[in-house]
């Protein structure tokens, strides 16, 4: 059980638009366990965007339940959720998501002056995974001033530097397992060679699981 | 250690945008700066009036004729003589010092030079009253009041007005009140205004004279002053001139007395009172200039909340909670609001110091108008302030994060 992640039991997410009720996730059991590294796959309107964002402790299901690292946060405030995404949850989002106007440092520093982190280890943690995705000389530059692929490594920065259990990306382009070590990562992709780096393939269609396989021929980095 | 991080990031968005920072806070400057010149002018003017009470004596007292009611129907302004006076001097004794006046508006002539100006006709004691000094010459005294002579003291003003003579060289002359010949004996130094009395621009002469051979055997005079030696003795002064007053007119207790006795400080606290009113009207227009700024303020705080929504989500989804957010918009428009108060302190400040200088209107920059206006700044930034970063507190991460 410790070594479980992520647990779902039954999650549903409605959406009431009009007078018309959008089923967008009808009932997910799914659990990962610590280190694994998953991509969920689905075309649009699978539900998979929505089930990300549960997962991602960013919204609450209608129904159903989510332990997130041995904590049911499906019953948690968004003051809560708040500080479980800043412990729990590295996000890489599709577009990055940074602040322009803000230094790479600053930009990585986020999510540790919301963890309450004195600016002196911050900026030491910063720093730290800065140079480990490659970007130890761009720590003054703005994203404007960076390329996309400098861009995506701050975010991935980013969603490191609080050492999260869980890396969740959106349509990563890069390699991130050759950055992470211990973390459990969830990708969501359309792109199948990206997925097949992924060891389990998660296929969502029209809000319930469709396909869960591990694919053995990827290798796993560390034995 | 996070108040601190919330507020650089606050001010470096003020930074960001600081064209738009200064004319959102313009509303802000120009109210505060109104707040404090108004009541720098209000000060200015309190201040004065009481130099004026200091002036026209705290010890002073000044008996009037009212008005008579009897059986309901005003008998018109009473009399008030000479007599009155010299009761008062007798038999108060010698606790007060009293000077009737009698005054009118007339020409007085010097060679080829004349002016319009205030004639006072009175006793000695009027300069002890009110501790006139004279820069050349001397006093009359009673014996000339009661031989009705022809001279003059004039007021600090007169020998200027009358062609800008030197004051030492007047004693002496001879000047003409509307055609009557009197002699200059004294020049007295500069007074000052107090209220509406211009002692400088008044000639002093013996009430006998004044009511005989100028204004035509006026009976009738204008008022009586009567001075005690300390403040403390008025109010023990006030009943004894009463009851003088009450046997001279023959009013018996408990009847309306038809003279009214004040104090130079009920005189000038109804001027005191019109001038605080004034003060807040000014002050109720520059309130309402900030409560124009503070809306000012919320609106463009609106706008950075909607300019910023994809920040906002992004903050929220590395963990930044509602209050994170709420703190960090209010203390942007508290801040935006601190520093126009600032700068409008300053404006404040310079635009009373220019009245001063371009006006000669008195001005005092009191401390607490300083202090209440950077606060009522902080008030509104914190009141306008508040809905707009309520907004952004409660934004949706996952609306926001797709805002485009």
């Amino acid at each position: 059980m410790n070594d479980v992640i992520i647990r779902t039991e039954g999650l549903k997410k409605h959406y009431v638009l009009g007078a018309e009720t959008v089923r967008a996730v009808r009932g997910v059991d799914l659990v990962i366990r610590r280190g694994e590294f998953v991509a969920i796959m689905g075309p649009s309107g699978s539900g998979k965007s929505t089930f990300m964002n549960m997962v991602g402790c960013l919204d609450t299901p209608t129904e159903g339940r989510y332990w997130l690292n041995g904590q049911l946060v499906s019953e948690l405030s968004d003051d809560q959720l708040a500080r479980v995404r800043n412990k729990e949850i590295g996000f890489v989002f599709q577009t990055f998501n940074l602040l322009p106007r803000a230094t790479a440092l600053h930009n990585v520093e986020l999510p540790l002056i919301y963890a309450g982190v004195g600016a002196r280890e911050r900026r030491r943690r910063a720093h730290e995974k800065l140079d480990l995705v490659g970007l130890g000389d761009r720590v003054d530059h703005r994203p404007p001033e960076m390329s996309g692929g400098q861009r995506q490594r701050v975010a991935i920065a980013r969603a490191l530097v609080n050492d999260p259990a869980l890396l969740l990306a959106d349509e990563p382009t890069g390699n991130l397992d050759s950055v992470t070590s211990e973390q459990t990562i969830v990708l969501v992709t359309h792109e199948h060679d990206i997925a097949a780096h992924a060891r389990r393939q998660v296929h969502l269609k029209d809000g319930i699981i469709e396909q869960d396989f591990t694919n053995n021929k990827v290798e796993t980095p560390v034995p | 250690m996070l108040v601190y991080e919330i507020m650089m990031v606050a001010m470096a968005a003020i930074r960001a945008n600081v064209l738009r920072s200064v004319l959102t806070t313009l509303g802000i400057i120009i109210g505060v700066a109104a707040v404090i010149a108004m009541v720098a002018l209000g000060e200015g003017a309190q201040v004065r009036v009481e130099q004026q009470i200091q002036r026209m004596g705290t010890n002073v007292l000044t008996i009037r004729p009212g008005q008579q009611y009897f059986g309901g129907i005003g008998r018109g302004d009473t009399q008030m003589s000479v007599d009155d006076a010299v009761a008062l001097r007798d038999d108060s004794n010698g606790t007060l010092e009293v000077a009737p006046e009698i005054t009118s508006r007339i020409q007085i002539t010097y060679a080829r030079w004349n002016t319009n100006t205030q004639v006072f006709g009175t006793w000695p004691e009027y300069f002890e009253i009110y501790d006139h000094k004279l820069q050349a010459g001397r006093f009359f005294n009673q014996g000339e009041v009661q031989g009705r002579r022809r001279v003059a003291i004039l007021g600090y003003n007169i020998p200027e007005n009358l062609g800008g003579q030197d004051p030492a060289a007047l004693v002496g002359q001879t000047i003409q009140l509307r055609g009557v010949p009197f002699q200059v004996i004294g020049v007295l130094e500069e007074k000052g205004d107090a209220a509406w009395i211009r002692p400088d621009d008044q000639v002093f002469i013996p009430i006998s004279t004044a009511q005989y051979r100028v204004f035509g055997g006026r009976d009738r005079i204008n008022a009586i002053y009567a001075s005690t030696a300390t403040p403390e003795l008025l109010n023990q002064a006030y009943g004894e001139i009463d009851r003088i007053l009450r046997r001279q007119h023959r009013i018996r207790p408990g009847e309306e007395a038809d003279f009214n006795i004040r104090n130079s400080a009920d005189l000038l606290e109804t001027f005191n009172e019109t001038n605080q009113t004034f003060t807040l009207l000014l002050a109720g227009i520059a309130g309402i200039s900030l409560l124009v700024g503070g809306i000012g303020i919320m609106n463009i705080m609106l706008v950075s909340v909607t300019e910023r929504t994809r920040e906002i989500g992004v903050r929220k989804a590395l963990g930044a909670t509602r209050r994170a957010i709420m703190f960090q918009f209010l203390i942007e428009s508290l801040s935006l609001c601190v520093l126009g108060g600032l700068l409008g302190v300053g404006a404040g400040i310079g635009g009373a110091s220019l009245l001063t200088r371009l006006q000669q209107w008195d001005t005092v920059v009191a401390p607490e108008s300083i202090v209440m206006a950077l606060g009522f700044s902080a008030a509104v930034g914190l009141f306008f302030g508040l809905w707009p970063a309520q907004r952004a507190a409660r934004l949706d991460p996952i609306v926001a994060l797709r805002y485009e």
